[in-house]
């Protein structure tokens, strides 16, 4: 049986933040009189993620997402409850637990600006107690994993956003963690790196099993590499489950669109029993429950003559778009 | 601690920082002509105040100079280590990248404080050296083991003491999130180290002995060098230095309970 490496139990975290009214007497006042209030940013989650899972976390800008990694890596103090990751209290970020995990972050760099990145990792694996050797044959496996080569000797402000992530991820990954926390990992990337980069981590996680906890508001990044996706909203958990699960729930219809071979076949098939959504001449478009598609495009093919047929699936982004502002998903 | 393991991540700190301010010759340059123009317009200023009075607080010039020779090596090693690095804590903490170093498994405040390395800062560090050896040659200073020792222990003590300072006001950042004030008043309480605490008033004496301790960072150094200083003084600095270090350390471990990490 698979055994979970992460626990987390009634999580919760506030924050004091201070607001301040605009203009010059508003910020007299903040300046004086700051008032400052207590924010609850995660309200009493609770979630198991197993071994060798990747796990995609949901949610729209501040909803939260960002802290609940930030508390799994033991960055941030828990304010409540109770986080256990490979049997390790993160916030006390004990040795062997920093040896254990990572975290990516698409907006920060860890590497060295004005150097190639070959020497930050050199510099890495001796923090992780790695001996030349050993960092070398490292070195070499995940560069030729993640397909890059002359770019470890070039400084890193030489180098294009894409071949720094790529470093980046050479630099988080050096030390062989088991968990990967990535933050927004293709963030700013162009289509074929933020795929290049997927491509790598499913690789990755095939390879040694690690577990991936993954923010991103790239919905390929979660529809390619999760199967498993937790929705936050405002700090709450929303939806915790499969992602086709979410996607047949918030999306229950497919729309078809059918060419038949006459305007008369069509008006026979809109007579036929099937929701119409609209016609035009001989093209047809129905709604089809996601249940029952099979078999009614058996009926449709054995009983009308058709020339053309195309399935559209509903754009991914908008279905997830429902998440991100509704408060429970009951699936 | 694995002594080993920090040699060698210190080893690489060295490497790496070096490798770094040699991509910028010009600027290393720049620094190297300002830390020998700083020097020469310190005595030049030294040596006004001496021109119509041949002591200042009791001191003499030439005794006076092992001031600037002790303040030279510290504003040295200020330059090497602290200005690289602690004045970036400020900038780890306002942009979050602090992440990268809690997450590693080494010591936060040895990977904060160390990581970067100035090598323009040597050259004060030099000068301050060349500067002391004349001093000991006209104070006609004896050179023996004991002096030698109690020199390493209080200069050791001072290096402690400034970085104590300059570490715990970098701390505050975790909560107030800009420092660079602070910091820049320190460097400037830093400046009066350069002149003997008995040139000062009462009231001043005290206040830089107790609040700001510049008279353990410069002028105890500096008494023991011309033989003056009492035992109680060396042991009252090697007590302020442990205490302080031991504080400064307690209290990053503390203010780290607070750090909330910048939004992504």
């Amino acid at each position: 049986m698979v055994q979970n490496i992460i626990d987390v139990r009634n999580l919760s975290k506030s924050f004091d933040i201070s607001s301040k009214e605009p203009g010059l007497k508003g910020t007299i006042k903040h300046f004086f009189r700051r008032q400052t209030k207590s924010l609850k940013v995660i309200k009493d989650i609770s979630f198991e993620i197993k071994e060798g899972e990747i796990v995609g976390f949901l949610g729209a800008n501040g909803a939260g997402k960002t802290t609940i990694l930030k508390m799994l890596c033991g960055l941030i103090y828990p304010s409540d409850g109770s986080i256990l990751v490979s049997g390790y209290l993160p916030f006390r970020r004990k040795e062997n637990f920093l040896k254990n995990i990572t975290l990516i972050m698409g907006q920060k760099q860890q590497l060295i600006w004005d150097l190639p990145p070959i020497e930050s990792f050199y510099l890495n694996a001796s923090i992780y107690d790695l001996d030349k050797f050993e960092a070398k044959k490292r070195i070499k496996k995940l560069s030729e994993m993640l397909e890059i080569d002359e770019e470890l000797y070039i400084p890193v402000r030489k180098l294009s956003l894409g071949q720094r992530m790529k470093s980046e991820l050479l630099a988080a990954l050096i030390h062989e963690p088991n968990i990967l926390f990535l933050d927004e990992p293709t963030l700013g990337l162009d289509i074929n790196a933020q795929r290049n980069l997927r491509k790598f981590l499913q690789k990755y996680n095939k390879e040694t099993n690690a577990t991936i906890c993954l923010t991103s508001h790239y919905m390929k990044d979660i529809t390619s590499l999760c199967k498993r996706v937790i929705c936050v909203h405002e700090g709450a958990i929303s939806y915790d489950g499969k992602l086709n699960l979410l996607l047949k729930k918030l999306s229950p219809v497919k729309e078809i669109l059918i060419v038949c071979r006459s305007e008369k076949d069509a008006t026979k098939l809109e007579n036929s029993g099937f929701t119409i959504k609209n016609k035009i001449k001989n093209e047809i478009t129905l709604k089809i429950e996601n249940n029952s598609i099979t078999s009614s495009l058996k009926t449709i093919l054995n009983n009308f003559d058709i020339e053309d047929l195309f399935i559209n699936e509903p754009p991914i982004d908008e279905i997830i778009g429902k998440v991100l502002i509704k408060k429970d998903y009951d699936i | 601690m694995n002594l080993k393991k920090y040699l060698e991540v210190y080893k690489k700190f060295l490497h790496t920082s070096l490798a770094s301010e040699l991509e910028y010759k010009t600027n290393i340059l720049v620094d190297l002509i300002t830390a020998i123009l700083s020097l020469i317009g310190s005595i030049f200023l030294l040596s006004i105040f001496f021109q119509n009075n041949g002591y200042i607080g009791g001191w003499k010039f030439e005794q006076a100079l092992i001031i600037q020779g002790i303040y030279t090596i510290l504003n040295g090693i200020t330059n090497t280590w602290f200005n690289p690095n602690l004045t970036e804590i400020v900038k780890h903490i306002r942009e979050g990248t602090l992440d990268f170093v809690l997450l590693k498994p080494i010591d936060s405040q040895f990977f904060i404080s160390l990581k970067k390395i100035n090598p323009s800062g040597f050259l004060e560090i030099m000068l301050g050296f060349f500067l002391l050896f004349f001093c000991i040659r006209i104070n006609q200073i004896n050179l023996n083991l004991s002096f030698l020792t109690l020199s390493l222990i209080t200069i050791s003590c001072s290096i402690c003491i400034l970085y104590s300072l300059w570490f715990f006001i970098s701390t505050t950042t975790i909560w107030f999130v800009k420092t660079w004030n602070a910091i820049e008043v320190l460097r400037s309480f830093l400046y009066i180290g350069r002149f003997p605490l008995n040139s000062f008033s009462f009231s001043l004496r005290v206040f830089f002995s107790i609040f700001i301790p510049i008279a353990f960072i410069t002028t105890i150094p500096s008494e023991v060098f011309l033989g003056l200083s009492q035992l109680w003084k060396i042991l009252l600095e090697v007590i302020v230095a442990a205490v302080f270090l031991i504080t400064s350390r307690k209290f990053w471990l503390f203010a780290l309970k607070f750090y909330s990490s910048a939004s992504s």
